[in-house]
């Protein structure tokens, strides 16, 4: 059910995002060298896509609270993505599996 | 909800500040919801963790929770209420905080967000903390369906966090899959943009039709004469009865497959998946005389 939306190609500055944020900027530096957030410049401004705020927190706060380092998180990101495969995959498999069962 | 904290975070209760620090983290880096995404059990144990060492990271109210255990954010008005009691001349020391048995009723203190719709069966914030600084909170919910219900493209409008929310649910969803719906989250902070609303759909199994994807099965009993001698039967789809011609010599266990009779495709307008019939065929019981008279001569025939 996506709704068209606009919104994610809105761009927000880095500084504005930092500053929120309480985030050193060279974090977002290290970030953007691993591949973990692509920043888009503009009149040599710097700015990160909508779409990819909630990604970014995400590692920020993985950073900021459990002490991770960027290549960890690094690591993190791919196996999470393995993890999500699997999951679907794994509800796959139980959908199948309902049509010999007759509970859930 | 009454828990006890150092034992959550597995320490002592002499533990130093830095002890507590570090025994959160390495809890936090366990159950952390960012690490266990769809892990029910992990955000709830988190937030236990959470709560813990909010409570204990924080020297005033860690005194208070030493002191008063559960009742620890009831403090001041036990203290005042010792305080009006020895006014009182009555002298009854407290012991512990344990006569305090009706503050506790309410039972409320970290219910976080528990504004659900009357369809939302649970839904968790996520973490306090830094969870939302810029983004909005993303909202979990779970959303139940019948098979039938699941069929049929519908609106439907649910309450999160008391706001109203329109929505249609396409045709053909399944168990277990998750729609984003963004922006229903919780509001962003300092122009960032607001949370998405992540809606899991749990689809209850039907007593007739069993659901693979767009496929559906059903058994058909056919009586032994119409699979001996072929015919044709009624056979009830998701939208309605459809007539089957039955070949002669119909053995048991045989599948038909009904072409377009089964479940909507998910976001293909007008798409169905097939309807498989597999024949059961039910032996005649309870023969009279002259029945069975007529199969034993058949099967000497």
């Amino acid at each position: 059910m996506k709704t068209p939306d606009m919104d994610n190609d809105t761009l927000i500055p880095v500084e504005l995002f930092c500053s929120t944020c309480e985030v050193e900027m060279h974090l977002i530096d290290s970030l953007e060298e691993s591949g973990l957030v692509q920043i888009t410049v503009m009149q040599s401004h710097r700015f990160i896509t909508q779409e990819q705020v909630g990604q970014l927190e995400k590692m920020v706060r993985m950073h900021e609270d459990l002490g991770i380092n960027v290549p960890g998180l690094e690591a993190i990101h791919h196996m999470l993505e393995r993890m999500e495969a699997l999951q679907e995959e794994l509800t796959l498999m139980r959908n199948r599996l309902r049509r010999f069962s007759d509970e859930g | 909800m009454a828990m006890d904290y150092y034992k959550v975070l597995g320490i002592d209760r002499k533990a130093t500040t830095e002890e507590i620090k570090k025994a959160y983290r390495k809890l936090a880096r366990k159950h952390h919801p960012d690490l266990n995404p769809n892990d029910k059990e992990a955000h709830r144990k988190f937030q236990e963790i959470n709560e813990a060492n909010e409570v204990l990271s924080d020297t005033e109210s860690r005194k208070k929770y030493d002191k008063y255990g559960d009742q620890w954010k009831h403090a001041d008005q036990i203290e005042q209420a010792q305080r009006d009691q020895a006014a009182a001349g009555g002298g009854r020391p407290f012991s512990g905080g344990q006569p305090f048995g009706g503050f506790g009723g309410g039972g409320s203190q970290f219910d976080g967000d528990q504004d659900l719709g009357d369809i939302f069966g649970s839904m968790f914030g996520g973490a306090r903390g830094r969870q939302g600084r810029f983004k909005g909170t993303d909202l979990q919910a779970e959303l139940h369906l019948d098979l039938r219900d699941a069929a049929i493209t519908t609106p439907r409008t649910l309450t999160v966090n008391g706001k109203q929310i329109r929505l249609t649910i396409p045709a053909g969803v399944d168990n277990g899959q998750t729609i984003r719906i963004k922006g229903h989250g919780g509001p962003g902070m300092n122009g960032g943009p607001a949370g998405d609303l992540l809606i899991t759909f749990s689809i209850g199994n039907d007593p007739v039709f069993k659901r693979e994807g767009k496929d559906l099965f059903v058994n058909f009993d056919l009586d032994l004469y119409t699979a001996v001698l072929g015919g044709e039967v009624t056979v009830d789809t998701l939208d309605g009865k459809v007539k089957v011609p039955v070949k002669a010599e119909t053995q048991s266990g045989t599948v038909v497959r009904l072409k377009g009779k089964g479940f909507p495709i998910y976001k293909k307008d007008g798409s169905f998946g097939d309807l498989f019939v597999t024949y059961v065929v039910k032996v005649p019981t309870n023969l009279n005389a002259r029945q069975k008279e007529l199969f034993e001569q058949l099967a000497k025939a």
